[in-house]
């Protein structure tokens, strides 16, 4: 089980990947909106995304957990 | 035995470091003996070495655990320390502290570069009266370092344990280089945070090699074996003088790497959308002569030496690609050292901007973004070598500053044409200024309302006014840009000034 996490402060801008389905090491899971930059968080490994904790607009933390990938 | 046949055996002793059990852990690990490791390291082998025969009169306690001499590295002189853990673990008696003193002292004298490669258990605590509190005891080896600093480059290779006392041997060093699994780094071991503190923690978590590498900076370069660690040092020394009262050596120029896409189709003209900085520097240095610091820490912003046209530059460079390139406490703190680093070595400085600012929230407040700020702002401020800044794309805010901005005397402060240099970018400074009046409209009015007042902003802070009023000295041209860099460097080599006269600064640390 890994966890994908914020890597700084923001607002979660888009979602680009969906529970359930496959993620590959790199791929983006969402795209934060921080300090008016778009900012991807990718994932640090190939799995399934077990579980999405963020919805679109949500603010997220620096290390708020954003998903969790079971490889 | 004829006294030749006495010296021929304790040479032999000697040379050969402690018990055979000990050179075989060691090899199960991936470790060398440290007489292969300073082979490996000189362009032939040590030249001299210094009380070889130190503590020869003990049993079993060869060379005292540390070898000090001085040899060649790329034809020039270096003074080296390199501890022996084959005995007694690599710790310190009172006889190993005193020759790694002397081969300090040495190298403060002959003016050259030390280098510590570091194994070891730390102080061996039944001889602790003689090494511990003394004038001459382990704490003179940190007091020489401090004195080293900024005259010679002093660079740490870190093949083992750097326990307790040991570990602020690479904290003084310029520069740490790590060997993945095998070196760490902590004041008190898992054995003793679980005695004192009650905490139950791995060695690799405590202060691996990898950790100290990513999370707390305390190391630069993480490597995979010992012969990674030493070509690493003989290449990071060819960017540097012996001393600083030296000039870097011009090396063979090269053009840089051969790519498809040019500079002006790399960068995106949306200003939120990220790119990837590294690629724009391989585009502007030698073919292969980027040599990054801290890789792993803070990626943010990035630090390396290269050369452009066969000299040596030291490169500060935003990342957008990682946190959007904003600066934080961390990427802040890594700027300073390498700035100072550059500086004492008379390394000249680019600094290529691409930078929304600093971070902003509580968790940066807490951790003291403002005070790490200030002494990135002041290292760049202080720094008299020759230093540019290409502003590749926004310098918003104290960004601006961070990055070497017109008001810190750079030599020159260049733009790209895709360079926007504001307080804010357009989105945030309509924002700002307009809320009021965005909140009073219609909702269907208000995106025309906000767009022709970021239309208006952006003519404001257009790059050419900039040009105009003389912020910047001139907008370069994408694929003219090394050769800009390169002029200028040549031009600014002749330059010769102190910051001011006084005792040192009042470090905002």
């Amino acid at each position: 089980m890994i966890e994908v996490k914020a890597s700084m402060a923001g607002s979660v801008w888009k979602v680009t990947a969906a529970e359930g389905t496959q993620i590959n090491d790199g791929d983006d899971v969402v795209i934060l909106e921080s300090m008016k930059m778009e900012i991807p968080i990718p994932a640090e490994a190939s799995g399934t995304i077990k579980e999405l904790k963020v919805g679109e607009g949500d603010f997220v933390n620096e290390g708020d957990v954003i998903a969790i990938i079971e490889s | 035995m004829t006294d030749q046949q006495t010296f021929e055996e304790r040479v032999k002793n000697i040379a050969g470091g402690g018990a055979e059990k000990y050179h075989e852990k060691n090899a199960e690990k991936g470790k060398m003996f440290v007489r292969d490791r300073l082979q490996l390291l000189f362009d032939e082998d040590l030249d001299i070495e210094d009380a070889f025969f130190a503590n020869c009169q003990s049993e079993g306690l060869p060379a005292d655990g540390v070898v000090t001499g001085i040899g060649r590295i790329n034809g020039e002189t270096v003074c080296v320390m390199a501890n022996d853990s084959t005995v007694k673990a690599g710790s310190w008696g009172a006889r190993t502290v005193e020759k790694i003193i002397r081969i300090q002292e040495t190298a403060l004298k002959i003016n050259a570069p030390m280098l510590y490669l570091v194994d070891s258990a730390g102080a061996r605590i039944t001889d602790q009266v003689d090494m511990f509190p003394n004038r001459r005891g382990a704490g003179r080896i940190f007091h020489n370092q401090i004195k080293l600093s900024g005259r010679v480059p002093q660079v740490c290779l870190l093949f083992g344990p750097s326990a307790a006392g040991g570990a602020y041997i690479p904290a003084f060093c310029d520069i740490v280089i790590m060997v993945d699994g095998n070196a760490s780094m902590y004041l008190g071991s898992p054995r003793m945070a679980e005695k004192v503190i009650g905490e139950k923690v791995s060695l690799e978590e405590m202060g691996g090699a990898s950790m100290h590498c990513s999370v707390s900076g305390c190391g630069d370069v993480l490597v995979s074996d010992e012969k990674e660690a030493l070509l690493f040092a003989r290449s990071y020394l060819s960017y540097f003088p012996s001393s600083y009262q030296e000039r870097p050596k011009t090396r063979e120029a090269r053009e840089p790497e051969a790519f498809d896409k040019t500079i002006e189709e790399l960068i995106p003209r949306n200003q939120n959308a990220p790119f990837d900085m590294y690629q724009l520097i391989n585009r502007l240095i030698d073919e292969d002569s980027f040599c990054e610091i801290k890789r792993k820490f803070a990626p943010e912003l990035i630090t390396g030496l290269s050369r452009i046209n066969g000299k040596s530059v030291g490169i500060i460079a935003n990342q957008p690609r990682a946190k959007g390139g904003v600066l934080f406490p961390d990427s802040a703190d890594k700027a300073a050292k390498f700035i100072q680093l550059c500086d004492a070595f008379n390394i000249p400085l680019l600094f290529l901007a691409d930078i929304p600012g600093f971070m902003i929230g509580t968790k940066v407040e807490r951790a003291g973004i403002i005070r790490h700020g200030a002494k990135m702002l002041a290292a760049m401020s202080e720094a008299t070598v020759p230093k540019i800044s290409v502003i590749v794309r926004k310098a918003y805010g104290a960004g601006l500053y961070a990055m070497a901005g017109p008001a810190f005397e750079p030599d020159a402060c260049l733009a790209l044409p895709t360079a926007q240099i504001a307080v804010m970018g357009p989105e945030a400074a309509v924002n700002a200024v307009y809320a009021n009046k965005i909140a009073a409209l219609p909702e269907e009015d208000r995106p025309a309302f906000i767009k022709e007042k970021q239309e208006e902003y952006k003519e404001n802070i257009d790059i050419y006014r900039l040009a105009s009023e003389m912020v910047i000295d001139d907008v370069v041209k994408p694929d003219r840009l090394r050769h800009e860099l390169s002029t200028r460097y040549e031009a600014y080599a002749r330059k010769n000034v102190q910051f001011t006269d006084r005792k040192h600064g009042v470090y905002p640390v």
